[in-house]
């Protein structure tokens, strides 16, 4: 956890957004992670896409379990409300704030521990539930805070650091997601801010439950060579089955389909890789055709990233229960308290 | 051949087969006393099961309106052949065996110093049904039928039950009450004069009402505001949470919309159910949790984060026997310690302890104005006796002049005027801070809510005197709950209004929780053989000063409580620094409710021996 404040010097050319904020303003305190990590990445993609969409700081409440990942929200939006909860825990706390008060905006920012090892009941149930967030993991595939242990998303057959090979099953989250009920389902990873930023604010402007897993590699426990988890090898298998562009804050979504589009990344190595960016049969809106999709191309070893499946009739938790307009947490004892005379019926009824 | 007879004041025992449909006609029958004006107190002793296990159901009839279990039985209606040795023995001499003669039963299987009362139950169904479900169903009503005329029941007031119980369903009703009949003529013809307990009409009953302290908590919390419920399927709780539903359906969906003002979460495990309430109190609504043991025991990390981080939450313990699975259906007063200091590390949590539903739905009310007053955990401990039993108590009332205590939160407004906002700063000398919601300024007032240790304006700090400024503060804070919670209830044995400082005795009776009507029968009984008590019960920890101030007065105090371990004994010496020699411990935990003759006779042995030792 950090305890740097960051100074308040700005310039006086700094670009401010709609609303008159200009990055800073969506910025936290300084970051204590290891210098490179993927985190700050995304906490920096997650700054850009709050500025982007012109969303009031306050107006979003970060909630976070234990972790690398778990420490981020308190990088990034300092002017909002955080809650740095349990290990694991996460999802039912921001279930619990959704409750409360439906009218913020609810960003869950976990990890692969967090949420794939001692959470994973959380973080199904809660996606189950169709709460209202953004639901990011920053999945390195290794215990960073304890040193290296291998996670429930290390691949199998991936070696750590210290030289071991891991012989479990890994977990994919996004399968998860999509098994369980999640109306967006995004991949990204952190090395690719321009995918990013532009999901993150598609995610954000999602009515329901939103779950975007972002590849994050740990520079300090697993950027080595035989990690399924490291800039290089991300950088290799990285298959992105589209390219989001955000026009205007809550305007449609368009979705390039020409097929064929190329893109050519430079590796840590020196060496340039061609991607293919765009898959020509891909619908991000057919859930079982994603389920197959993401099955087929992660048995040929590819990681597909991008806008994976969207619904956008998406309803949430507070419609399925009926709940009233106002948030619950501004009602008063007169509208809750049915007082003296709602005991009248009830004594009367008990003789 | 001695036979009890007793008017009003008996004890009727009906030994079950669970999943035979006897529960609603057993509880029928309590009611039906309860409308011929005479107090009545019933407890269900069941399994864990949902068919053909023994379960048992005990009417206390009391015209004096003792209220607690008395212990023995006078009327045994002993419809269980697996239980039937067990039954047969548990009857007072003189009392009175009903059962099914039907079947024959070799007569080494009765006492000679009991009254036997023959009814072919079985045969008579088998003559007036030919579908099986309803042979067994309507034997239940035919031996309530019975037994109201053997006991003096008014066969009207019972018919009148059926009406209401069926309304709506009125196809039902005529059938019933021709069981009813079929039964009640069957005794007056062939079994008239053979039961010396008779039920007169009396006026003992007046306003008071008869409900379950589940459907008590749940209309508390309706009636506290809480506006999200989160929790897990456990018995002896799960009640709370359907009822705290019901309630809702019927005060809390707005009229003009359709929409529901609160929302109930069924959690994947109890875990959720916690991080759930904690999550919306640190949004600002009034949440809870109901719950049992075991669901305690998974809340514990989730407990140290509200406690630390300081934040509402109220939680429904409805105790049953533990440790581990232990009895789940039965009730035990074990979860005191876990909750007073429940999670690693130093904390302590406040607990109230209703002694009957009418003070559960009084303190589940009021659990979450203390919450979010105190920022802190709120255990409301029921048992599974006051929790799933119907208890006898003072019709439910409600002060609509009452305004929620929202506690210290600081507003916009407050923000926007420049006042200094520390999250953890003690601004008014109480040691509670102020806080603020999520969404409440656009610059001003967002903190990092967090478990790990930070200074008094919530920044991270691993500085050990920053970490211990605020555990001090956490213990200050404590200090001041002991000055909200509900007081300690003393009774001195001969306090005479007009004597100015009554003499108190030389030994105390201390009890709490769902103990208190047979501990007050118990003193009284006691008393009319001359031995006098002052009693004290104890309604809630932190312990107000006037608990310890009680106990010390006394040379040694009786301390009743239903765990192996006096579980209250510990936390009044850990807290109050009472010295260990000077309480006497009354424990009852075979998971049945204790009785009032357990405690005369624990109080009558230990008074004995303390006499004769001083005559040595």
């Amino acid at each position: 956890m950090t305890y740097i404040a960051k100074p308040k010097l700005r310039h006086p050319a700094i670009a401010v957004n709609k609303l008159g904020y200009t990055h800073r303003d969506y910025e936290g305190s300084v970051s204590t992670l290891c210098a490179g990590c993927g985190h700050d990445s995304i906490s920096f993609a997650i700054i850009q896409a709050c500025f982007e969409l012109n969303i009031e700081p306050h107006r979003v409440a970060k909630l976070s379990g234990i972790g690398c990942s778990s420490k981020t929200p308190d990088y990034l939006l300092g002017q909002s409300h955080g809650f740095n909860s349990v290990h694991g825990r996460m999802p039912s706390v921001l279930t619990g704030a959704n409750l409360a008060n439906r009218d913020l905006l609810y960003l869950g920012i976990s990890g692969d521990g967090d949420s794939a090892s001692i959470g994973l009941g959380q973080f199904v149930h809660c996606v189950r539930r169709s709460v209202n967030m953004v639901y990011i993991t920053e999945n390195n595939g290794v215990y960073g805070l304890t040193k290296g242990q291998f996670s429930a998303t290390a691949d199998k057959g991936s070696k750590s650091k210290a030289g071991g090979f891991n012989p479990d099953s890994p977990l994919d989250l996004v399968s998860m997601a999509l098994m369980v009920g999640a109306t967006f389902v995004g991949r990204s990873f952190s090395g690719d801010k321009a995918q990013m930023v532009p999901l993150i604010m598609a995610a954000m402007s999602h009515p329901g439950p939103a779950f975007i897993d972002i590849v994050s590699p740990c520079v300090a426990f697993n950027n080595h060579a035989g990690s399924t988890k490291a800039y290089d090898f991300v950088r290799a298998h990285n298959e992105a089955v589209n390219r989001l562009d955000i026009m205007e804050p809550r305007e449609a979504i368009t979705v390039e389909y020409a097929p064929g589009t190329t893109e050519e990344v430079a590796l840590h190595d020196g060496s340039t890789l061609r991607l293919a960016k765009l898959a020509a049969d891909y619908d991000p809106f057919d859930r079982v055709g994603a389920m197959n999709y993401l099955q087929s191309h992660a048995a040929a070893g590819e990681l597909v990233t991008g806008l994976i499946y969207m619904d956008s009739a998406a309803k949430d938790m507070h419609a399925n229960l009926n709940t009233v307009a106002a948030p619950l947490n501004r009602l008063s004892e007169k509208e809750l308290c049915p007082g003296a005379k709602g005991l009248d019926a009830f004594n009367a009824a008990h003789r | 051949m001695p036979a009890i007879n007793s008017v009003n004041d008996f004890v009727v025992k009906f030994a079950n087969v669970n999943g035979s449909g006897s529960a609603s006609a057993n509880e029928m029958f309590a009611r039906s006393i309860l409308r011929m004006g005479v107090p009545v107190a019933s407890r269900n002793i069941f399994p864990s099961n949902i068919q053909g296990l023994p379960t048992w159901y005990e009417v206390r009839v009391s015209g004096k309106g003792w209220l607690g279990r008395r212990g023995g039985v006078d009327l045994m209606v002993a419809m269980n052949p697996q239980t039937w040795d067990k039954d047969v023995a548990s009857l007072d001499a003189g009392g009175y065996l009903f059962y099914d003669s039907s079947r024959p039963i070799p007569l080494s299987k009765f006492r000679d110093d009991i009254n036997v009362i023959r009814m072919p139950l079985t045969e008579i169904c088998n003559a007036a049904y030919k579908d099986p479900r309803q042979r067994q169903l309507f034997k239940n009503i035919i031996y309530v039928g019975a037994l109201a005329q053997l006991l003096g029941i008014e066969i009207d007031v019972l018919e009148k039950l059926v009406g209401e119980q069926y309304k709506g369903k009125d196809a039902l009703i005529a059938p019933n009450h021709q069981a009813l009949r079929m039964g009640f003529d069957h005794a007056r013809d062939e079994l008239s004069g053979r039961c010396g307990l008779k039920i007169e009409r009396a006026d003992e009953v007046g306003e008071r009402i008869f409900v379950s302290g589940n459907d008590a908590a749940g209309l508390g919390c309706v009636y506290g505001g809480a506006t999200v419920a989160a929790w897990y399927p456990i018995t002896p709780s799960t009640s709370v949470a359907e009822a705290f539903a019901k309630h809702c359906r019927k005060y809390r969906v707005d009229p003009e919309t359709g929409k529901n003002k609160f929302a109930i979460v069924q959690s994947e495990d109890e875990i959720s159910a916690i991080g759930t309430v904690i999550g919306a109190g640190w949004n600002g609504a009034r949440a809870f949790t109901a719950t049992s043991g075991p669901g305690i025991s998974l809340m514990q990390e989730f407990l140290g984060l509200a406690y630390f981080a300081e934040l509402p939450a109220v939680i429904i313990d409805v105790q049953r026997g533990g440790p581990s699975t232990g009895m789940p259906t039965r009730t035990q007063q074990a979860d005191l310690l876990i909750c007073a200091y429940a999670s690693h590390g130093d904390t302590k949590h406040v607990v109230l302890l209703p002694k009957d539903p009418r003070e559960t739905f009084e303190f589940c009310a009021l659990s979450f104005d203390l919450a979010e007053r105190l920022q802190t955990p709120v255990f409301v401990l029921e048992d599974l006796d006051i929790g799933m039993n119907d208890w006898l108590c003072e019709p439910f009332a409600w002060d609509d002049s009452k305004v929620y205590d929202r506690g210290k939160v600081m507003t916009a407004e407050e923000l926007e005027a420049g006042k200094t906002f520390g999250r953890y700063l003690d601004v008014d000398g109480d040691a509670i801070p102020y806080r603020t919601l999520p969404g409440t300024h656009p610059t001003k007032g967002a903190f990092f809510t967090r478990g790990t240790s930070r200074d008094r304006f919530a920044k991270y700090s691993e500085e050990g005197p920053v970490y211990q400024d605020n555990m001090q503060r956490l213990l200050r804070k404590f200090e001041t709950a002991k000055s909200m919670v509900p007081a300690p209830v003393i009774n001195l044995a001969k306090d005479k209004s007009q004597e100015k400082s009554p003499e108190r005795t030389k030994y105390g009776l201390v009890f709490f929780g769902s103990t208190a009507p047979a501990a007050r029968e118990a003193l009284a009984a006691l008393a009319e053989d001359g031995i006098h008590l002052d009693r004290m019960r104890v309604r809630a920890f932190p312990f107000p000063d006037a608990v310890s101030d009680f106990i010390n007065a006394y040379d040694q105090v009786f301390l009743v409580e239903q765990n192996r371990d006096a579980q209250m004994r510990s936390l009044l010496v850990n807290e109050c620094g009472i010295d260990p020699a000077r309480f006497i411990s009354i424990l009852h935990f075979d998971g049945t409710p204790i009785t009032a003759r357990f405690i005369i006779q624990a109080i009558s042995e230990r008074l004995a021996l303390t006499s004769r030792e001083a005559a040595e």
